[in-house]
């Protein structure tokens, strides 16, 4: 058997694909079409999200609808469910070789956290565990687009989602649309400063998928299928 | 006290003067630490000082969760260092601050220190767990009570009737042997309080003797916190100075 390369975004066997944007961005929608493309190649795939661990998301849920949360102890909760999701559901695999498809990463706390007023460096620090990804896709959208997308699914805005808490508007809508830009700027800076590959996401599913696997398809070059490391060569 | 953080402060965190007093106990499993937190906190109530109390692992946000957490022992080291600070940044907002701003003396049983020892015990650097919790508040006291290991060992054996899993550090697999792990652990405590003491201004108290003989220190230290005179201790201890003939108001001179 000839051993993957490590990777050169962070040492490990695996690789780490981080698909980031405002939501109604369509990231997750391509995160699980890449996922299913890496599976029918053979490829050992691992798929995570944001705010899915058992641990905290009781508690994340019950400070949020009791308006328990201020913006220190919501970026606490999300740094604690997301190292929980990093220990168990992340580092493992990419130590195992695995595809690690990460639909939100750390970026997603940056952007929000900094929306809400934490310092910047202060959140940095805490998330310095996270290893930086291969890739990250930052799906850029209009504001205005997610938020037709969002109407015409019928999609009730959550009042975390549209920033209620920061006392932007009274109104849903408007207080979306200003949350949501927020973190759009924020998603802009990051861009650069983190060398994100931005996809066009104004567009229709397919282009944007195609262009995806693209981008992956030299990330995966001499990395082993199932098949390779189950039974070797 | 003066609204002071060790870093950036928190967003919304209120500026200038917070009229109460913030009084750190820290110290080992075994120190004395809340003992000597109850025999304060009557003395302070007696001389007419309100007190709030406080401590780890209480918020009304997450303790609960923390408990079943550390019950089924699942959790990484990084997520449960994580978890305690959402509980005092919990506490430090929604208790603290609004218990200080109330002039009130909060008397914490344990404060960011042990928080960070843990974590560093636990594999974080130093750095990152200072940056951490550099959102909290400057206390105006920090009090350290020093133990020998021996005597914490014994005191703990007496209080828990065995040595405590998560006191011996169990969770960190220095040693499959509870004995040896306990004394692993808390050496590496020991060793994370012992380079804070002086970043952090520590007034260490040799926790070796019983609770009354510290509680006197604890009181001569505390007491200079209530004013020149410092309370009914106080009073008795400001030397008597002879007044300057030309000073209208001799009291003023003393302390």
């Amino acid at each position: 058997m000839i051993p993957e390369p490590p990777s050169p975004a962070h040492g490990y066997p695996g690789r780490l694909l981080v698909f980031e944007g405002l939501d109604g961005s369509g990231k997750s929608t391509q995160a699980r079409l890449l996922g299913k493309w890496l599976q029918s190649r053979d490829y050992r795939v691992f798929f995570t999200e944001w705010n899915s661990s058992d641990l905290t998301s009781e508690v994340i849920r019950r400070g949020k609808k009791k308006g328990l949360l201020t913006p220190t102890t919501f970026s606490l909760l999300h740094a604690t469910d997301f190292a929980d999701r990093f220990e168990r559901h992340i580092l493992p695999p990419l130590r195992a070789g695995y595809v690690v498809i990460c639909d939100r990463y750390a970026y997603t706390a940056f952007v929000r956290d900094a929306a809400r007023g934490c310092d910047p460096k202060w959140v940095r620090n805490i998330y310095s565990f996270a290893p930086k990804p291969d890739r990250v896709f930052y799906f850029q959208v209009p504001v205005q687009v997610t938020l037709e997308r969002k109407l015409a699914s019928r999609l009730k805005i959550s009042y975390y989602e549209a920033g209620m808490d920061l006392g932007l508007s009274d109104d849903v809508v408007e207080s979306y649309q200003k949350f949501q830009g927020r973190l759009r700027k924020q998603y802009d800076l990051l861009a650069g400063v983190d060398g994100f590959t931005i996809i066009d996401a104004n567009r229709q599913i397919e282009p944007v998928q195609n262009q995806i696997r693209r981008e992956v398809r030299p990330l995966l070059e001499r990395f082993p299928t199932a098949e390779s490391l189950t039974h070797g060569e | 006290m003066v609204s002071r953080t060790y870093g950036t402060p928190l967003p919304g965190m209120p500026k200038g003067r917070l009229s109460g007093k913030l009084i750190v106990i820290e110290g080992a499993d075994g120190s004395g630490r809340t003992t000597e937190v109850g025999l304060l906190r009557e003395w302070l109530e007696v001389q007419g000082h309100p007190v709030v109390d406080t401590g780890l692992r209480r918020s009304t946000l997450v303790s609960e969760e923390i408990d079943r957490a550390k019950q089924g022992n699942t959790l990484g080291a990084t997520t449960m260092a994580l978890f305690y600070a959402v509980d005092f940044a919990d506490q430090l907002e929604n208790k603290i601050i609004p218990a200080l701003a109330a002039g009130s003396t909060v008397l914490a049983d344990r404060y960011i220190y042990t928080l960070m020892a843990r974590a560093v015990a636990r594999g974080a650097s130093r750095e990152w767990a200072q940056e951490l919790y550099e959102f909290a508040l400057v206390p105006d006291l920090v009090i350290f009570l020093d133990a020998r290991m021996d005597i914490l060992l014994h005191r703990s054996i007496m209080k828990y009737g065995s040595l405590d899993y998560w006191e011996s550090g169990m969770d960190l697999c220095l040693s499959p042997d509870r004995f040896d792990s306990y004394f692993l652990y808390q050496g590496r405590l020991k060793k994370e309080f012992d380079w804070m003491a002086q970043p952090y201004g520590f007034q260490t108290l040799d926790a070796n003797r019983t609770p009354a003989p510290v509680h006197t220190d604890v009181k001569r230290i505390v007491a200079p916190l209530y004013g020149k005179n410092g309370g009914r201790l106080g009073r008795r201890r400001v030397p008597r100075e002879p007044p300057e003939p030309t000073d209208p108001a001799p009291s003023a001179a003393a302390g």
